[in-house]
């Protein structure tokens, strides 16, 4: 009977068709599909018809002045906060707005909050080692072990974030920027298909700034990654593509010199800081 | 199993497994090969209050095993010790056949007294040894796993589950202090005669059970060792210090919390189980919330999250215990709490603490890889 109805509805993709090891299906599309996405908080819209698709292996950028809906947004995909109205797609398969937190973590959606959380008490290695996607209930994890694969896999991440050198320290004792590199090892440890990664360089000097940089950059074709963040020239060293979110909705899409030469950003930005003058 | 085996392959194990057998050694033999005369002869008495001690280290150990990694203070771990230590006394009873007082062929001489006349039903089967060892583990085991179920997953957590725990320990004694509860009542289980058909009173049974009480002690620290030197070892500490963060990762840390509890209750059941026959009494007083807060006490004399700080702090505490009482018995609740302020002022690590202060000064080799993250090498 599914299976009728299935075929029915021409407009998908069949479920028997996709392969089933991946069950993110982007043969047909992009990766994340959100439209006319509409939230709002006691009647103020702090998401307000907005539209975004994402392509799988895309790096974008999110930026927009404080309270544009950013967070909004990544708690949206997420599943933290449900929508009034509209339609947020992983893949053509599935409803995200129909799934619960985990289930969209499981799926393969992995978040970055903007203050680090790292086991502070364990090395390294042994976040990483916590954070791989093996069974994590009780017993097989009391008689859990390494294997070369596991190992050469947090290796890699090692490399990757730039924490070899640190791989036996305690995490407590990372400076603030190595916390965030090792938090975002932690979501790749995860193989996540789409990373969201909300203000990663708050509060870092110019050589972190580089790094995460070069990090972030690196994961982009293997994962599709969102970044919101408002140092701008850090957005101008990674993006190939910004979004302008302004009073929840989309205010411009682009590179990032046809966005800044945009009026209407001009507009919102210029504003913005002469308020703040 | 390689898990179980990972400790011995640990340099703290090895050093802590070869003190204690180098000691329950020695012990063993200046009590037996010595003359009573001779100055370096151990007493059956010492002897006896040594393995009390032992028994007293093994609850530390499981006190420490989840308020050192898994961040759960409990109040009420007497409680479990208690159940344990009531198991071996209902087996040691019931051992007694027709010798007590009343010469009642198969009830207890408080049953008779009470004008019992046949077996509560949950007296049943404790004639039979396999059965009480039995119930020693899953008495205490039980109880934790209901309790921990409850509690763990409507996520209580912190001061208010120290809270219940001391209501549990209290309702417990409470309970048992009632005679119609078939416990004897405030007198307790006494007046054992045999163990296994050993005579209790015999200097080798006292020394058997001294060396049953460190083997224990060794197989208990083996087996937390292992738990806290396994990955799940390394949740456990993950989500005592970022309890959110470790569910987002996927891991159901109410479950954890639940087994490595239930697991704690059952050591500390072996722990009361083996302290019955020394002190040769159960009684309520087992329960009262005031030693439950002891235990806490000593192994945070001795040092959180180590396993052999709670050791040291649980025979070092009770030494001077036995030392105070005897001098000036008034004094030494005082002098506990002084104590205990004492060390949480300048020694906020315990005396185990200062130990691997003063091991890294003198080694001061590898990367500084502590007790805690012990992880990568050995896994
Ligand atoms: N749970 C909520 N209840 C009420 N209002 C909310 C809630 N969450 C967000 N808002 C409001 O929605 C608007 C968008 O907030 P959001 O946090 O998404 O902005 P942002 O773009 O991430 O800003 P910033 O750059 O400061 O991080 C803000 O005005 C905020 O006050
Ligand atoms: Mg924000």
């Amino acid at each position: 009977m599914n299976i009728l109805k299935e075929l029915a509805n021409r407009d998908r993709v069949f479920d028997f068709l996709a392969p089933a090891d991946s069950p993110v299906d982007v043969r047909h599309g992009p990766i994340l599909y959100m439209e006319n996405v509409t939230v709002s908080f006691d009647g103020f819209k702090a998401i307000d018809n907005l539209n975004l698709t994402i392509d799988d292996g895309e790096l974008r950028c999110i930026i927009g002045p404080n309270g544009a809906g950013k967070t909004t947004m990544m708690d949206i995909i997420t599943g933290k906060t449900r929508p009034d109205a509209g339609q947020v797609w992983f893949g053509t398969r599935h409803d995200l707005l129909t799934m619960k937190e985990p289930e969209i973590a499981h799926l393969g959606i992995g978040r970055k909050f903007q203050k680090p959380t790292v086991f502070e008490a364990l090395t390294v290695f042994e976040n990483l080692e916590l954070a791989m996607s093996v069974d994590k209930r009780v017993i097989p994890t009391l008689t859990a072990r390494l294997n070369g694969e596991m190992r050469d896999r947090i290796d890699e991440v090692l490399v990757m974030t730039g924490l070899v050198a640190q791989r036996h320290q305690l995490a407590g004792i990372l400076s603030h920027g190595q916390k965030q590199w090792l938090e975002i090892g932690m979501l790749i440890m995860q193989r996540p298909r789409l990373l969201l990664v909300d203000e990663p360089v708050a509060g870092m000097t110019e050589q972190e700034m580089e790094r995460t940089a070069e990090l972030l950059t690196g994961l982009a074709g293997k994962q599709s990654v969102v970044v919101v963040e408002h140092d701008m020239g850090f957005v101008r060293s990674i993006a190939r593509k910004v979004t302008v979110l302004h009073q929840g909705s989309v205010l411009a899409e682009g590179s990032m010199d046809q966005v800044q030469s945009d009026p209407r950003v001009i507009e919102v930005y210029l504003g913005e800081s002469e308020e703040a003058a | 199993m390689h898990w179980l085996g990972r400790p011995f392959q640990e340099r703290s194990t090895q050093r802590f497994l070869g003190i204690l057998i180098v000691a329950l050694a020695v012990v063993t033999v200046l009590n037996l090969a010595l003359p009573a005369g001779h100055p370096l002869h151990v007493s059956t008495y010492t002897v006896t209050l040594l393995g009390k001690y032992l028994s007293y280290a093994l609850l530390a150990v499981a006190v420490d095993l989840v308020w050192g990694y898994l961040g759960i203070l409990s109040l009420g771990h007497g409680a479990f010790f208690a159940l344990g230590g009531y198991a071996m006394g209902m087996y040691l009873m019931r051992q007694i056949g027709d010798r007590g007082v009343y010469g009642h062929p198969v009830l207890p001489d408080f049953m008779v007294f009470l004008n019992w006349d046949s077996l509560p039903w949950y007296w049943q089967g404790f004639d039979m040894a396999w059965f009480a060892f039995a119930m020693v583990l899953l008495a205490p085991g039980v109880l934790a796993l209901v309790f921990g179920f409850l509690a763990f997953r409507s996520r209580v957590t912190g001061v208010y589950l120290s809270i219940i725990t001391q209501a549990l320990t209290f309702a417990l004694m409470l309970a048992f202090f009632r005679n119609e509860m078939g416990f004897g009542g405030n007198n307790g289980l006494t007046d054992f005669k045999e163990l296994l058909g050993f005579n209790l009173r015999s200097d080798v049974t006292r020394v058997g059970l001294f060396i049953a009480s460190g083997v224990a002690l060794a197989l208990g620290y083996i087996v937390c060792r292992a738990i806290v030197g396994s990955k799940l070892g390394r949740v456990c500490i993950a989500s005592r210090d970022a309890e959110a963060r470790t569910r987002f990762l996927g891991y159901r840390v109410e479950r954890v919390q639940l087994f490595v509890f239930v697991v704690s209750a059952m050591l500390a059941g072996v722990a009361g189980a083996l302290y019955v026959p020394q002190v040769g009494i159960i009684n309520p007083s087992e329960f009262s919330p005031l030693f439950s807060i002891e235990i806490v006490v000593w192994v945070a004399l001795g040092g959180r999250a180590t396993l052999y700080g709670a050791v040291i702090g649980a025979i070092l505490v009770n030494y001077a215990k036995t030392v105070f009482t005897g001098v000036m018995p008034e004094a030494w609740l005082f002098a506990l709490g002084g104590l205990f302020v004492l060390v949480t002022v300048l020694l906020p690590k315990g005396i185990a603490g200062l130990l691997a202060w003063r091991f890294k000064r003198s080694e001061s080799s590898g990367p500084g890889h502590g007790d805690l993250t012990a992880g990568e090498a050995t896994t």
